[in-house]
């Protein structure tokens, strides 16, 4: 009968156990996430069986984790006759080789439709180098503009201006700028991918910029005086003194920019029909199948997902490179 | 009589405020010779900070100026070494690279590398700081960070060492010990040393002249009371000794009867800000982490 007792919820040992066990380790960092996300999934799936649309019910779990692997699948497909359609003209050219031997054979790039995974691939690629372009123009401005009043007085009206502009509005004006400028024969980049670069370039440029600034006009003044006494020479100041104390600062710019970057670049893409994730959500609402709505979603929470792991690793990077541990634990 | 090698002569700082002009030395002349150790004292807000970064060279004079071995001081130089109030060494290099730092300034060119590594190791050696070489500042004590400042500011072999309340914020033992370190270390290399203190115990037991200086604003040098003991000096043998007994009551009698702090002065800048003021951040407040 105790026995019994002991474990029913009512009783004070269970709720003393309950509780001793909700802030074990192993609760924090594993269960009670696991909670929370089976709690979502249920309420979503809830909720979406409620929603009617014209292209059919709001999609669930299971029908977005369906589509998740048929798009997989679809990938795999592709990739099969990619290879199919080498190796068929491989076997073309080794027929025609043996007939005619002066022969010299054309290898024919495969074009086939972009697969969901090279979308995401795309669009990794393009925030990377948009974020990069982005951070080796922010970075250095930031430390020139942190370290002169005068500099900062002049340009602080323009960062204040740029920084609010949407990327939809300068998407056109890159387009053009971009047509009239870029002009080869032969492009190493699609002018698409070099839209959606330049447009996440000047969308994520601010925050590091700004961040950049502030953490170097706002160097403690004794470690400026230390500089001054010891003479350190204008690079010697910037790479031994500015830098290292600014430089919490500018990873917590950069962070933000590589969050705007993300943000920005699913957008530009939609409209730069960059062969990206935002072309895939953009191609899909167009096509508006039955399954266009669950395969919406598995590129929303690609989107999410992505986005979070950028965030963690800029996390990690500013974990090694911080001289203060406590700058890294958030 | 020789040329003193320090000359504050006719000396005037002003600051310009939101409120105007403040004052906040005034007409300051002082003579320092070669080996001497000064003592300036006052209440805080008296400008003894002031006095130390217009030699320092980081903040220029109004009117008057500071001479040093005969050239006016237009800027900070290697021959005049400054230990911070608050340690202020570098805390993402070691103690090792901190000293390093003023070394490779000073000595680029006229040392090779084994000889500059020589020497930081001899002026870490000096502060009883080899131990922690490889430490870095938060990893060691208050009291050994003021040392490895100290070895920082040695290591430039500065005719003049310039101390900002250099143990103030240390514990009394700590700051007894590092005290006894300053003596030997004086001892030893003979250069001229302007410390900035308002322990009184200190002042008398470590110069050889203790400025007094009076209340500000436009405060300027009261009174300048040698202090004749004999060296080495030995603070528990002198706990006993009437001409120690009678300089620090000079000096409590200067402080506490003929300048008394008055409280509600005009508020001017404090003496612990220096240099130009911190550039504006952009308008934007910091991004959050």
């Amino acid at each position: 009968m105790s026995v019994i007792k002991a474990f029913s919820p009512q009783s004070p040992t269970f709720r003393l156990r309950l509780g001793k066990w909700l802030d074990s380790a192993v609760a924090e960092t594993v269960l009670l996430p696991a909670l929370g996300i089976a709690t979502f999934l249920l309420l979503w799936s809830v909720v979406a069986s409620q929603i009617n649309t014209s292209l059919g019910a709001f999609p669930g779990p299971v029908q977005v984790s369906q589509q998740a692997t048929a798009l997989i699948s679809e990938h795999r497909a592709e990739r099969e006759k990619e290879a199919a359609f080498y190796q068929r003209q491989e076997d073309r050219n080794a027929k025609r080789l043996e007939k005619e031997p002066d022969f010299i054979p054309k290898i024919r790039a495969y074009t086939g439709k972009a697969t969901y995974l090279d979308q995401i691939v795309t669009s990794i690629l393009t925030v990377l180098t948009g974020f990069v372009l982005a951070s080796l123009i922010a970075i250095p401005a930031g430390i020139v503009i942190g370290l002169s009043r005068k500099v900062h007085s002049a340009v602080n009206p323009l960062v204040q201006l740029f920084k609010p502009i949407s990327p939809l509005a300068w998407l056109p004006l890159v387009t053009m700028v971009v047509s009239a400028v870029y002009v080869t024969d032969d492009p190493m980049f699609e002018k698409s991918f070099i839209n959606s670069v330049v447009t996440v370039m000047l969308c994520s440029l601010w925050p590091t910029l700004i961040n950049t600034s502030v953490g170097v006009a706002n160097i403690e003044p004794d470690l400026q005086n230390v500089s001054r006494v010891l003479r350190l020479g204008r690079w010697t100041h910037i790479r031994r003194v500015v830098l290292p104390s600014s430089l919490p600062m500018i990873f917590t710019g950069l962070r933000l920019s590589l969050g705007v970057a993300w943000m920005v670049l699913i957008a530009a893409e939609m409209l730069a029909q960059n062969p990206g994730l935002g072309k895939f959500v953009w191609d899909e609402f167009q096509n508006g199948s039955s399954q266009s709505l669950a395969r919406i979603m598995v590129a929303v929470i690609t989107i999410g997902l992505i986005g979070f792991a950028l965030d963690r690793i800029m996390l990690y990077l500013l974990g090694r490179v911080a001289w203060d541990p406590e700058t890294a634990t958030r | 009589m020789k040329k003193p090698y320090l000359q504050l002569s006719h000396l005037d700082v002003e600051f310009q405020t939101k409120t105007g002009v403040f004052t906040a030395l005034k007409n300051v002349s002082l003579d320092v010779h070669d080996g001497e150790f000064i003592s300036v004292i006052g209440h805080s807000g008296c400008g003894k900070s002031t006095v130390m970064n217009v030699i320092a060279g980081l903040t220029p004079g109004t009117r008057g100026g500071a001479l040093v071995n005969g050239r006016e001081v237009d800027g900070p130089g290697p021959d005049r070494a400054v230990v911070f109030q608050n340690h202020s060494l570098l805390p993402w290099l070691t103690v090792w690279q901190n000293v390093e730092l003023a070394v490779n300034v000073v000595f680029k060119g006229r040392k090779s590398k084994a000889e500059r590594d020589e020497w930081i190791a001899h002026n870490l050696e000096l502060v009883d700081m080899s131990h922690a070489r490889d430490k870095r500042p938060a990893e060691i004590s208050g009291g050994m960070k003021q040392r490895v400042g100290i070895a920082r500011a040695l290591s430039m072999e500065p005719k003049v060492l310039l101390m900002d309340e250099p143990f103030g914020a240390l514990d009394a033992l700590t700051r007894a010990q590092l005290q006894d370190s300053l003596m030997r270390i004086h001892s030893e290399l003979k250069n001229i040393v302007v410390m900035i203190t308002h322990d009184i115990d200190e002042a008398v037991l470590l110069s050889d002249r203790i400025v007094m200086m009076t209340n500000g604003p436009a405060a300027t040098i009261g009174e300048i009371e040698p202090v004749e003991l004999a060296r080495p000096r030995d603070r528990l043998a002198l706990a006993n000794d009437p001409e120690y007994n009678r300089k620090r009551e000079a000096l409590l009698r200067f402080l506490y009867e003929k300048q008394r702090k008055v409280e509600s002065l005009p508020s001017g800048p404090s003496d612990d800000v220096i240099g130009d003021e911190p550039v504006p951040a952009l308008d934007d407040t910091r991004g959050v982490a």
